[in-house]
């Protein structure tokens, strides 16, 4: 609890942004290991809009596996090139240090440079200096924040990374929006006046595939971001929807209701060449994904008579069912690894997020409300994206694979639905 | 025979009325009374005959007629068959309903459906995308079995994106397990 009113009191301190970002996170579970880190607020960072230092403390402090420590006034106002009194952040508890400081251009593009130092090895532990525009201050955050958390925990950090999502305003408009892995920056990709769902993104990140309502029927699109052009590549007579990329990008698994139920097909991610069946089946087969190594497509299917998870290889062949507890077991994700199935499970009238071990069987449910909806897991494999449903709307929220870490992104108005959280970007 | 004489003049009532709702006067003719004639031959029915003067209401300032499709009176204005929770089957109420759809698209063989299978917001919306479909392509099957050519009609599904009724409640809900039939003009 003192953690929680520490924390509370660094983002009243800093700036909107970062109120806005961190509306709440709930750390549970004993052992939490927590890497107590001081980032001391980078020199002369006033000058960009977004105080840099609280970007990068807010995402440490939103991955569940730091302490942001509190820093007081320092003077003189120590910069990455200070000499570091170890012994002095060691009596403020600090494992890690990070100094930086930002600098105006003659060009008037600004400089970051900041430093990471191990406080208990007493040395240096690596730094960058970014170039950049006045706009680019978070993005450039966000780096040092993946720089850091790389370094102090050994795996890639997720914090440059994008999450897509739908949002409903009013009674009739819809918006697929790219934002910040921390729901900041949002912006708006398509608009629509009928439904988006199941947006996807190819693993180079550049496109998405969704299904789009537009056609008074659902239509799969492929999206390119940057230029937004968009091709329906699955307008079939009947339903096209569940779009799935495949690991290359060349193939979307979708699911077409052309020769008629609801039937997993392959086609070509550019529209071209012939659909292939995949499927055949009186009944319900859907919401196919590939594992990462392209090897299986998991989807969810009513053959043995209530909606559950199977797997079948992905070039077509036996199926075989990997869910068994309940009678609701839909919306199959692969971990980024693909050892670990996270799916949605109906549990006496609620919708929660359950994870499934592959390789030993175990089954845990690691969300606790009533009606929570498509996983997504980040592409580190450490957090899980889903959409809350809260007092009739929809909110995002992530929980740590572990389920210790819960919290809920900033809330942006409307109705949030379908998130899907982005590769790496290089 | 005044027995026979009071069902044969309710009887031609009852077609002056049907004439009146008949309100596509250039695809049906109005309908006449003496195309109505009640069963066996009998001589009352010339005492209707041309005295008549049909008066329809339903011609706007442009002239043009209120479809079938449109009127209220006529069932072809009723759209949606709805369904008991984790149902696909066509209940025996609205039988009438589609067969009357049949029977329009039967007499009017250029027409076209768009059928939308639509299912409450429980669950996952993909799987519900599956459910609703299941929900047309039962309601197109019955169209077909009914004698609609099957490339009339296209049955699609929109989940559970396009409720009819908001919030969480039974009522909502049923409201929202349906199947609307779209005609020419309305997709």
């Amino acid at each position: 609890m003192r953690r929680w009113i520490a924390f509370l009191g660094i983002a009243l301190l800093s700036v909107a942004p970062l109120c806005r970002a961190q509306l709440s996170i709930e750390i549970t579970g004993a052992g939490a290991q927590r890497i107590p880190i001081a980032v001391v607020s980078f020199a002369g960072e006033g000058s960009l809009g977004d105080a840099i230092s609280a970007v990068v403390r807010a995402d440490l402090e939103r991955s569940g596996l730091f302490r942001l420590l509190e820093v007081p006034a320092l003077s003189p106002h120590p910069t990455e090139a200070t000499a570091v009194d170890y012994a002095e952040w060691r009596a403020r508890l600090a494992d890690a240090l990070v100094l930086g400081s930002v600098a105006a251009r003659p060009d008037g593009r600004f400089e970051v440079r900041f430093r990471l130092f191990d406080v208990v090895k007493q040395s240096p532990a690596g730094g960058i200096a970014y170039t950049l525009a006045k706009g680019q201050a978070r993005a450039t955050a966000h780096r040092i924040a993946d720089f850091i958390y790389e370094k102090l925990t050994g795996e890639k950090g997720v914090f440059s990374t994008r999450i897509a999502y739908v949002v409903k305003r009013g009674a009739n408009r819809y918006e697929l929006q790219i934002a910040d892995a921390d729901g900041a920056g949002a912006e708006t990709a398509l608009a629509s006046l009928e439904p988006i769902i199941s947006p996807v993104w190819s693993p180079d990140g550049r496109r998405l595939a969704y299904v789009s309502f537009e056609a008074k029927k659902p239509v799969v699109y492929v999206h390119s971001l940057l230029d937004g052009k968009r091709q329906a590549v699955a307008h079939f007579r009947g339903s096209n929807s569940a779009p799935a990329w495949s690991p290359d990008g060349r193939t979307l698994a979708v699911v077409l209701s052309v020769e008629g139920g609801s039937q997993i097909y392959l086609i070509n991610s550019d529209g071209s060449g012939p659909r292939r069946r995949l499927t055949t089946s009186s009944s319900i087969d859907t919401e196919p994904r590939f594992s990462p190594d392209g090897q299986w497509l998991y989807f969810t299917s009513d053959r043995g008579g209530s909606p559950q998870v199977y797997r079948m290889p992905a070039l077509g062949g036996e199926a075989q069912r990997l869910t068994f507890e309940g009678s609701y077991n839909v919306t199959p994700r692969l971990s980024p690894d693909g050892k670990i199935l996270a799916f949605v499970t109906r549990n006496a009238g609620k919708f929660q997020v359950a994870l499934l071990d592959l390789a030993n069987k175990q089954v845990q449910i690691i969300t606790d409300s009533d009606h929570d909806e498509s996983p997504s897991f980040a592409p580190n494999g450490r957090m899980i994206l889903l959409a809350t449903l809260i007092g009739g709307r929809g909110v995002l929220s992530a929980v740590s694979s572990d389920g210790r870490i819960k919290q809920r992104l900033p809330y942006a108005g409307g109705d949030v639905r379908e998130p899907a959280w982005g590769p790496f970007i290089d | 025979m005044r027995a026979i004489l009071i069902a044969i003049l309710s009887a031609a009532a009852s077609a002056v009325l049907l004439g009146a709702c008949s309100t596509s006067p250039q695809s049906q003719p109005p309908a006449s009374v003496e195309e109505r004639k009640p069963g066996a031959g009998d001589t009352a029915i010339p005492v209707e005959s041309g005295t008549i003067t049909p008066v329809d209401v339903t011609r706007g300032p442009g002239g043009s007629a209120l479809s079938p499709l449109k009127d209220p009176a006529n069932i072809l204005s009723q759209r949606s068959v709805y369904y008991d929770f984790d149902r696909f089957d066509v209940k025996d109420q609205y039988r009438g309903l589609v067969e009357a759809h049949a029977k329009y698209m039967r007499d009017n063989p250029g027409a076209r459906m768009l059928i939308q299978g639509n299912t409450d917001e429980r669950g996952s919306r993909e799987y519900n995308v599956s459910l609703g479909q299941r929900r047309s392509d039962g309601v197109k099957k019955m169209l077909v079995l009914l004698g609609v050519r099957e490339g009339q009609v296209e049955s699609v599904s929109l989940g559970e994106e396009k409720p009819q009724a908001e919030g969480r409640t039974e009522e909502a809900w049923a409201r929202n397990r349906r199947s609307d039939m779209l005609h020419s003009g309305e997709f």
